[in-house]
């Protein structure tokens, strides 16, 4: 093991020494808490020896905030460009000043003198800073962006330039670092030559950013089978406004009247795009239904729009249960030989737009059912749990999944594999049966019984 | 089996509510099997009870079911909060944490012991009916549970009722009183589904008691007693309203005894039910030892020592030959008891140790006693004296039938007719003089009233029968001596026939009245939420107004936790219960004097609240205002009561001071203390400037139909923190002192010019 370890750092100080890394260009599109960079970057390599991955540097707070990270080679013609993507995998040991390492696996390891153009996206949550912290309800809110001009890399960058576009044209001030310059909604940093590796030149954008900060603290998907035709999907959300706090009052005078210029920050309104053929939903919360919401269905999708009880302001929080029942031959497939049951899901938060802190998925197997195994294009934390609902007498089997920051980008399918013996699907009718017929049996005892007395009373 | 029911079916054609013999043969020549199935008379007339019991059982449940269809599963109003809050505790904490709950989140800073000032069988009748479920595998939800508990009550109720008509008349009466006690809505206005109240089990507990008691009575049963005694700890448990039992049924015994109808049943039941009953009473923590020092239960412990002494004398009676001598005896007896009697209540009233009846009881008894001298009894809407109407929405034609039921009761005088007389009469007199106590006079109403219409049907139908029984027994020859008698009777009246069949259709007509009747009152009147408003569009579309889940939900979610809200006392439930947060008053009403400091706060200036709320660590203040949709159960409205009772406790406040000419106004002739105290400014806070009606000058109150008279209001100590969609609720922010002094001497230290 150590051996090992030995070479890859022998092999990555070389890499350091006999690459230059030119990066192309990098945007950074700015959106409600989020932060999204596209990075392009071109790699060359000029080292002697061939080299099979790429290795990309984040500072110690961007990885607190990192949410998803992707790689690809963009290929095809021109007209029609094709994306290959790649492994990413954590690397370790970390370089100076607590920079982490990510490294790109190619699909064909680069030869001395060969160039390869990557494509990078990652997602970072919660790196906008609102600043002032606290607005009033007439103000628009503003926020800092820091970042740095030039691109955190282990490699020599021969070539780099970062573009910010920020949502509306209100810039309050940036960071100039020369060659700087300002158009439109962009923001143009570089192009930089010839930077050595690990520099980093901290930058800090202010501009105006009314999106609404909406961040899913918990959401608690609860998916429950049932084999007699139906999924049943209940979902528990806490959301919060995550933007500048409200300062002093709320006049719902202002907010009622003047609705443009009054709580630009805040919103009152969600969008949630559920499955196809959902019936029975509801949306309620801990003190009753809540009754402002609509359904619209449509053959594709079906899009739900819920007002909380109250429109939220910055720091104001609310938490809600959303529920719906889907029909079970949209998502469950079963095995050739009857035995093996394949529950394909969405992960991921039905709510557009939106940053979940921590998302948990709880798949409710049907009673007997066994062997459950989950498999899905993310890492995420499983456990088994057991839950107990109507007529149980051993208890459902739950299959737990957890990821912490989840954005819209996530969502993916995913999959449930269990086994489940059909005659299960009878037990719960016949505890029924049975009990309704020891009642019957009683009434007949007792009339009979009532029926011999009188008998003797008679005679 | 088959054949023994035929045999038996033979045995007695002379029974003349078996079936036709010659019809039954002929069904038998045709099909045997049929035969078989065939059942004897009795067990048809009971297959036939229980259908319509079971049906009257469904029905009692399924029509309180209305607010469900029309809202959905919540509680309603205030106190069933109260009371869903605390069997939420009782789940999840147990038992034991229950009884010893401090709740530190009403009444601040004072609290209140939660387990010691409630009557707890509500709660544990809803956790043990939750946890059996959840025993049996059923994942309900607690709050199901609660608010279906009031009709699943209603519903056993008139089984009861069935079984108590059955035991004081017969068994039509007992199903004609369970079908009329299953709509009533007098009984439906407290037992729909939601309102999760006291008296929604309480009114079982009642019934039973009074079924158990009469039959024990009846029976001179020591079990039937004892089974009494139970029904009472499970009354008194569960509602305030056992002072009733424990006052009628020593009035029904000394009754009893006055008209000579003493038995040794009577003495056995009493002495039985009356010494358990107290027993076990004294175990609720809320009766304790009240249940033997206070005034109101002093009746009950009065008669049963009188009956004592009754027995003693029919035993020296018994033992004594002369008369003379027990004469004597008797006086002797009697003098000491009553002089030893009246010594004990007034050395017992003179030390304290025997309590002097309460207000409630007082106000009870005399109408206009709270009006006087209890304003935050008299506040409540509940316990005004019934008006007329109110009786006829309640109880329909039960109202004409419950004298008509009186006089079959006195016709046949029994020891059970004399009781249900007695409730009857008594608990229409306290239904009078308060409108939450029709409730408890519908059970008495109800069977007085089944009484009444099952003996007139009985007797009509029976003028029926007895006629065509005429013709056929002229052909089977088997005419009891009863029918011709009656037969006689018919030719003396002609018509006799016709008219019991337009009686019968009247009488039909009558009750499909009031099962119609019923069923509009529960649909319109009773099965509103009071949380959730709804109203009538302009086309004709229902719109909901749900400010004050709103409200208090955005309490719940956006105060720190340990926020104090003050608000009027009726919203003090509520606000614990769906937003979580701590209240300086609630519907408890136990210290007047801390109502009286809010509305004293509420009547005051800005500053002199701004000193009150200080002194309270107030963070929000929480007002109801209808001005904006017309909403009339507002604090404005309220507002009068505020004043009176704030001005009971600090002679500072005058009512006068906010009258012009003897009334409330908030438009431009209102007083100007009316227009710049706290609860003035609070709820038109921002008002002037809104345009609430097309037409109408902005500021314009749609509750009381005015355009308001103070449109500058400014407020200086607090900030508005939030108000809902339609106004419904506004809450205030109270701004913290500025450091270093109050307002008032930072304001000192500002140049004059």
């Amino acid at each position: 093991m150590a051996m090992k370890l030995k070479l890859i750092n022998a092999l990555f100080f070389s890499l350091i020494s006999s690459l230059s890394f030119f990066l192309g260009s990098s945007s950074v599109g700015i959106h409600d808490g989020l932060r999204i960079t596209n990075a392009e970057r071109r790699v060359e390599n000029k080292g002697v020896s061939s080299m099979s991955e790429v290795i990309l540097g984040f500072s110690p707070v961007e990885i607190d905030h990192l949410a998803l990270l992707k790689a690809a080679v963009p290929g095809g013609t021109k007209k029609k460009i094709t994306y290959t993507s790649l492994d990413v995998n954590p690397k370790l040991p970390d370089g100076p000043n607590g920079t982490k390492y990510f490294s790109i696996t190619l699909l064909n390891p680069l030869k001395a003198g060969e160039a390869v153009t990557l494509e990078v996206l990652y997602i970072l949550t919660e790196s906008l800073e609102p600043f002032p912290s606290e607005i009033s309800q007439s103000e628009s809110q503003l926020v800092y962006y820091r970042d740095s001009a030039v691109i955190l890399s282990p490699y020599h960058v021969e070539q780099q330039t970062t573009f910010i576009r920020t949502p509306s044209t209100r810039v309050e001030s940036y960071t100039n670092v020369e060659p700087t310059n300002r158009a439109g909604l962009e923001l143009k940093y570089g192009p930089y030559i010839d930077q050595s590796p690990h520099s980093f030149s901290p930058i800090i954008v202010h501009f105006e950013n009314n999106n609404p900060f909406v961040v899913v603290k918990e959401l608690v998907r609860e998916i429950e089978i049932s084999h007699w035709g139906s999924i049943q999907v209940k979902e528990h959300y806490m959301v919060a406004h995550a933007g500048a706090r409200l300062k002093g009052a709320f006049s719902r005078l202002d907010y009622q009247s003047r609705p443009s210029a009054n709580g630009v920050a805040s919103f009152k309104q969600l969008l949630a795009r559920l499955p196809p053929r959902v019936s029975s939903v509801y949306y309620r919360d801990e003190i009753g239904n809540i009754s402002s919401s609509h359904l619209r269905l449509d053959f594709k999708k079906s899009e739900l729009e819920i007002e909380p009880r109250y429109p939220l302001f910055g720091g104001w929080r609310s938490t809600f249960i959303i529920g719906y029942r889907v029909p079970l031959e949209d998502f469950l497939y079963e095995s050739t030989d009857g035995s093996r049951r394949y529950l394909n899901f969405t992960f991921g938060c039905p709510m557009m737009e939106t940053v979940v802190n921590k998302l948990t998925i709880k798949v409710v197997l049907p009673e007997g059912s066994k062997n459950p195994t989950v498999v899905a294009p993310l890492t995420l934390e499983q456990h088994l749990e057991i839950k107990y609902s109507y007529l149980d007498v051993i208890g459902r089997p739950v299959v737990v999944l957890t990821k912490r920051n989840v954005v819209p980008e996530h969502i993916s399918p995913f999959e449930v594999v269990y086994d489940f013996n059909p005659a299960f699907m009878l037990a719960e009718p016949l505890i029924l049966v049975s009990v309704f017929f020891v009642f019957f049996l009683a009434c007949i005892a007792y009339l009979h019984g009532d029926l011999s007395i009188q008998k003797y009373k008679t005679s | 089996m088959a054949n023994k029911v035929e045999a038996m079916a033979g045995t007695k054609p002379q029974d003349p509510k078996s079936s036709d013999p010659s019809l039954f043969d002929d069904i038998s020549s045709f099909n045997f099997s049929l035969k078989s199935l065939k059942l004897k008379t009795k067990q048809q007339e009971f297959l036939i009870r229980v259908t319509i019991l079971c049906l009257v059982y469904v029905l009692a449940f399924s029509t309180r079911l209305f607010s469900v269809l029309r809202y959905e599963s919540m509680i309603h109003e205030f106190d069933p909060y109260f009371n869903y809050r605390t069997t939420l505790y009782l789940t999840e904490k147990g038992f034991y944490e229950f009884w010893n709950w401090f709740d530190s989140e009403s009444w601040y800073p004072l609290g209140r012991i939660i387990g010691g000032t409630l009557y707890p069988g509500l709660m544990v009748t809803a956790a043990l009916i939750y946890w059996g479920l959840r025993f049996l595998r059923f994942a309900v939800h607690i709050r199901e549970v609660c608010v279906l508990t009031a009709p699943f009550f209603a519903s056993n109720t008139t089984i009861v009722a069935y079984f108590f008509g059955k035991e004081v008349w017969d068994t039509g009466a007992g199903l004609v009183a369970a079908a009329f006690i299953a709509i009533c809505p007098g009984y439906i206005s407290r037992s729909v589904a939601g309102s999760y109240d006291n008296e929604g089990v309480a009114i079982f507990a009642l019934l039973f008691t009074f079924y158990l008691f009469v039959k024990a009575v009846n029976t001179g049963s020591l079990s039937w007693a004892l089974a009494s005694a139970f029904g009472y700890f499970y009354m008194v448990s569960a509602w305030g309203g056992y002072v009733f039992i424990i006052n009628l049924i020593p009035l029904y015994v000394l009754v009893l005894l006055v008209t000579g109808r003493y038995s040794m049943r009577l003495y056995i039941a009493y002495s039985c039910m009356y010494v358990v009953g107290m027993l076990l009473a004294m175990q609720i923590r809320f009766v304790g030892f009240q249940h033997v020092q206070s005034g109101e239960h002093m009746a009950a412990m009065g008669v049963f020592f009188l009956l004592q002494v009754f027995y003693f004398l029919n035993w020296v009676k018994h033992l004594l030959s002369g008369t003379k001598l027990f004469e004597t005896f008797l006086r002797i007896t009697v003098t000491s008891a009553i002089s030893v009697g009246i010594l004990a209540l007034g050395v017992g009233s003179a030390s304290g140790y025997i309590s002097p009846w309460t207000g409630r009881f007082y106000s009870l008894l005399d109408p206009t006693y709270a009006k006087d001298h209890i304003p935050i009894i008299a506040s409540v809407s509940e316990h005004q004296p019934t008006a007329w109407s109110s009786f006829m929405f309640d109880f329909h034609i039960l109202l004409f039938l419950f004298p008509a039921g009186l006089y079959f009761c006195f016709k046949r005088l029994s020891d059970g007719t004399i009781f249900i007389v007695m409730y009857g009469l008594t608990s229409m007199y306290f239904a009078g003089v308060m409108v939450r106590l029709i409730l408890v006079a519908t059970p008495a109403v109800c069977l007085i009233s089944a009484i009444a219409v099952s003996a007139t049907i009985k007797n009509l139908t029976s003028l029926l029968r007895s006629k065509s029984k005429v013709h056929s027994g002229s052909v089977k020859g088997s005419t009891s001596g009863k029918a011709s008698s009656k037969a006689s009777v018919d030719q003396t009246l002609p018509f006799q026939r016709n008219a019991a069949i337009a009686l019968l259709l009247g009488a039909f007509y009558l009750l499909s009245r009031y099962v119609i009747h019923c069923t509009w009152v529960t649909s319109e009147a009773y099965s509103s939420p009071s949380i959730v408003l709804a109203a009538r569009g302009a086309h004709g579309n229902r719109i909901i107004f749900d400010d004050y889940r709103e409200a208090y939900y955005w309490l719940r979610q956006n105060t720190p936790p340990d926020a104090k809200v003050m608000s009027w006392w009726d919203y003090g439930y509520q606000i614990t219960a769906m937003g979580n947060r701590t209240v300086i008053v609630d519907n408890n009403t136990w210290n007047n004097t801390h109502i009286a400091t809010v509305g004293r706060a509420m009547s005051s200036y800005e500053d002199e609240a701004y000193e009150i709320m200080q002194s309270l660590d107030v963070d929000y203040v929480l007002v109801v205002f209808g001005g904006v949709t017309g909403y009339s159960s507002d604090d404005i409205n309220k507002f009068l009561w505020m004043v009176r009772i704030g001005g009971g406790v600090f002679p500072i406040i005058k009512e006068p001071d906010y009258l012009v000419n003897g009334e409330y106004r908030v438009d431009k002739g209102a007083a100007p203390k009316m227009l710049n105290c706290l609860m003035y400014k609070l709820c038109y806070y921002r008002f002037g400037e809104l345009r609430t009606e097309y037409g109408k000058p902005p500021g314009y109150d749609r509750a009381r139909g005015v355009e308001i008279g103070n449109k500058d209001v400014k407020l200086e100590y607090l900030e508005e923190a939030f108000t809902t969609s339609n106004w419904i609720v506004r809450i205030y922010k109270v701004k913290p002192p500025i450091i270093g002094g109050e307002f008032s001497n930072s304001l000192s230290f500002l140049p004059l010019d």
